[in-house]
């Protein structure tokens, strides 16, 4: 696994064509990992009918809400938490 | 939080209707799949019967029994926060094909709400069927961008300087909330507290009330 807790990442921009779980919204944002999961299988090569090997590690990601939404009403504290795969992350900062 | 009303004059998209005696649209398209994975052999009918069976007779029942144990045993509390999975077990709940389960503890300073933006991933081996709105558009999209917006309208308010964090289950991993105690329940059995313990408030969208019964 690459990250640890604490790290920065940033979620890839890239676009994906079919099914994948990391969430438009969250697309080039910044954010820190807070804990990390055990690795799962990738769901984007199960829903292609492949075994979804190797498994992906999968990390929860804290971001702060005024950086997803520029309009964000609420406290300046207020944050989201995200479960990303590895493969979604790169090095930020 | 139905929110597909619209005016009924001059428009022209067709609308399902509502006097066919047939099955609704979802239920024949869920139908053909299950006939088709079937026919190809990758489920039996009697499994997804018996999926089925499984989770309905899930209720948050279970969710509450963990609830209120934590809010009376400290340390079972740390174990729940650590691994809920295991803390279930030790319940003899079962806490579902999830190979992690996560609780989210709500303080006086931290409220946490669950939602799941891209389908419905929730915990339903602790909780039961998720309720229609935690699958509806509405709901899924407003939970992550205006969730104290969303908040307001479970009639919760949350006090000054309360940090919110909104969970997006995207993968996984089963998230769970566990509500803040009610104050004055000092007095209340465990068994008498799970009973304030609601679906919603596991959801992160409603507070328990201090009684069963809303004053």
């Amino acid at each position: 696994m690459r990250y640890r807790p604490g790290q920065e990442v940033r979620v890839a921009a890239r676009p994906h064509v079919g099914h994948h779980r990391t969430p438009a919204y969250l697309k080039g944002k910044t954010g820190t990992v807070m804990r990390v999961h055990p690795s799962f299988l990738n769901p984007e090569s199960r829903a292609n009918g492949k075994d979804g090997l190797p498994k992906q590690p999968l990390y929860f990601v804290s971001f702060q809400q005024s950086d997803i939404w520029p309009e964000y009403r609420g406290d300046p504290a207020d944050r989201l938490y995200v479960d990303v795969f590895e493969h979604w992350l790169d090095d930020a900062g | 939080m139905s929110s597909y009303g619209h005016d009924h004059e001059n428009h022209e998209h067709p609308h399902e209707s509502l006097t066919d005696s047939g099955e609704p649209a979802a239920a024949a398209r869920v139908r053909a799949l299950v006939d088709l994975l079937v026919e190809k052999g990758v489920v039996e009918s009697q499994d997804v019967r018996e999926q089925i069976d499984w989770l309905v007779s899930r209720s948050p029942g279970d969710g509450a029994r963990l609830v209120a144990r934590a809010w009376v045993d400290p340390e079972f509390k740390q174990r729940l926060l650590a691994d809920a999975r295991a803390a279930a077990l030790e319940l003899g709940l079962d806490p579902g094909p999830s190979p992690v389960v996560v609780a989210l503890e709500n303080t006086e300073t931290v409220h946490h709400m669950v939602v799941c933006t891209l389908c419905s991933c929730y915990p339903r081996a602790l909780l039961g069927p998720p309720p229609d709105w935690y699958k509806d558009f509405p709901y899924r999209s407003r939970a992550v961008a205006d969730p104290r917006g969303v908040l307001d309208e479970f009639g919760v308010h949350l006090d000054e300087g309360v940090e919110l964090r909104v969970v997006d289950s995207t993968a996984d991993i089963r998230y769970l909330v566990i509500p803040r105690r009610p104050a004055g329940t000092e007095a209340l059995r465990e068994e008498e507290l799970a009973a304030l313990v609601t679906r919603d408030s596991m959801i992160g969208v409603s507070i328990p009330a201090p009684s069963p019964i809303a004053a």
